[in-house]
């Protein structure tokens, strides 16, 4: 129970996906403009990569380890990742129309964000069982999420500031997503 | 052997998944949706301020926009849309892309030789383009295109050409411009003033035989029609009152004209 709980917070805050590990940057700059579609990305996020995380674990362990195919893995799980998002959204549509509306484009988006397929990827190279590889990967896309809310608040409150006209628009953003990084690397001491 | 057999295995069954998950739990598409979304051209060239075709189709059942915004559909189509929909139709006024700028090869002088990558937005980057005016248009076909209908053309002497009738008034090229010579104008304007380089009368003709040099003769004919810019030795039509096209006459260097 205690190494879950290292696990979790571990991803969360000490091996964040964005700003430890860099993966799903582009979600991260590009939905990053106001709190709303932040946490519409955010909930997708962590709405697919749990569900991506379960199977993609368990074709690894079903199929590409009993056959000693793992080079594969790139590959089939692009293919898992990307027919489970499609599939949830059909399932979204019929089943729960506020919540396909609330995630609305950022579904389909999520096929090609790599952070999805960076952990199911982490998941087979640790070899992490089932049940560790799904909590991984929901902690994981927490921490996406935490990120991406955390940024989009200061740049919603940077667009009230006059920067200099350099630094105006995306200068400002990456050396405030620097900073932000840099903050969070405060949290390397908490646990491995 | 193992590695054909468990991607074709993951692929088919990922797809008979999908398939018949969507079989199943698919959400059947608003019979109306649909008819409305045939009325429309299916170009998507988002001139009505909708994401495609089917954004505003879909904007159209919900009530949230009104018949009549799309300029690439059939004539009586934004009608039939309306009694389908029970609404009137708001028909929005014709708007045709003006590429403002008459220095084509024959009139305009080039700066430099321009060899790189054969599109405006590159060529802009060296140097801000080949031609000695900084206003001119570079004549790469960057608006050609992006242009969804074809209806751009970069002529012989490489001057970008609005065919105004086939053009729709989507405005995709006036994005795509770097020099930002692209205007969307009135469909009954019949003459522009094809220049929009604000410096002082001999400057610009120095660079182009075609620049409006600002001196005033067509504001002095048609001054209801016509007006100057404020500040700058341009000349610029009044598009809530567009002038005749015999006013063209006037124009010495001939940047008034169709």
């Amino acid at each position: 129970m205690a190494s879950y709980i290292s696990l979790i917070l571990g991803c969360i805050l000490v091996n964040n996906f964005v700003l430890t590990q860099i993966l799903g940057i582009c979600p991260f700059l590009g939905v990053s403009k106001s709190t709303k579609t932040a946490l519409g990305m955010g909930g997708a996020v962590i709405f697919v990569m749990t569900i991506a995380g379960f199977f993609t674990s368990l074709i690894y362990h079903s199929m590409l380890k009993p056959y000693g195919v793992a080079y594969l893995q790139t590959i089939v799980f692009i293919l898992a990742i990307a027919g489970i998002v499609q599939i949830l959204e059909i399932l979204l549509q019929r089943f729960s129309e506020p919540l396909y509306k609330a995630l609305g484009i950022y579904l389909p988006l999520i096929t090609t964000n790599c952070a999805v397929l960076g952990a199911a990827l982490i998941c087979s190279q640790k070899d992490y069982g089932l049940l560790k590889s799904t909590i991984y990967c929901a902690a994981s896309a927490t921490g996406f999420a935490l990120a991406l809310l955390i940024f989009s608040s200061i740049r919603e409150r940077l667009d009230l500031a006059r920067p200099p006209m350099v630094l105006k628009g995306l200068p400002l953003t990456l050396i405030t997503a620097g900073l932000l990084a840099m903050a969070f690397m405060g949290f390397s001491g908490l646990g491995k | 052997m193992v590695t054909l057999v468990i991607i074709v295995v993951v692929g088919l069954l990922t797809g008979i998944a999908i398939a018949l998950v969507s079989r199943w739990f698919g959400v059947e598409p608003n019979p109306v949706e649909e008819e409305v979304r045939n009325l429309l051209s299916g170009a998507n060239c988002g001139g009505c301020g909708f994401p495609g075709c089917a954004g505003y189709a879909k904007a159209l059942v919900a009530g949230a926009a009104k018949p009549g915004a799309c300029s690439s559909q059939c004539a009586g189509a934004a009608e039939k849309m309306a009694k389908l929909l029970g609404v009137a139709v708001v028909h929005k006024e014709p708007k045709v892309a003006v590429v403002f700028c008459s220095g084509d090869d024959m009139k305009a002088t080039r700066q430099a030789l321009y060899n790189g990558i054969n599109d405006c937005r590159d060529a802009m980057i060296v140097a801000a383009g080949a031609k000695t005016c900084a206003y001119g248009c570079l004549g790469l076909g960057a608006c050609a295109r992006v242009c969804p209908f074809g209806a751009i053309e970069i002529n012989e002497h490489r001057l970008a050409v609005v065919h105004k009738e086939i053009c729709v008034g989507c405005g995709k090229c006036v994005g795509a411009c770097p020099k930002k010579l692209i205007k969307l104008v009135p469909k009954s304007a019949e003459i522009h003033v094809h220049c929009m380089n604000p410096v002082r009368g001999p400057e610009k003709f120095k660079a182009c035989k075609a620049a409006c040099i600002g001196c005033g003769k067509c504001v002095k004919t048609a001054p209801e029609h016509v007006k100057l810019v404020p500040g700058a030795a341009l000349a610029e039509v009044d598009y809530g009152n567009p002038p005749p096209e015999a006013l063209a006459e006037v124009c010495p260097t001939h940047a008034l004209r169709k």
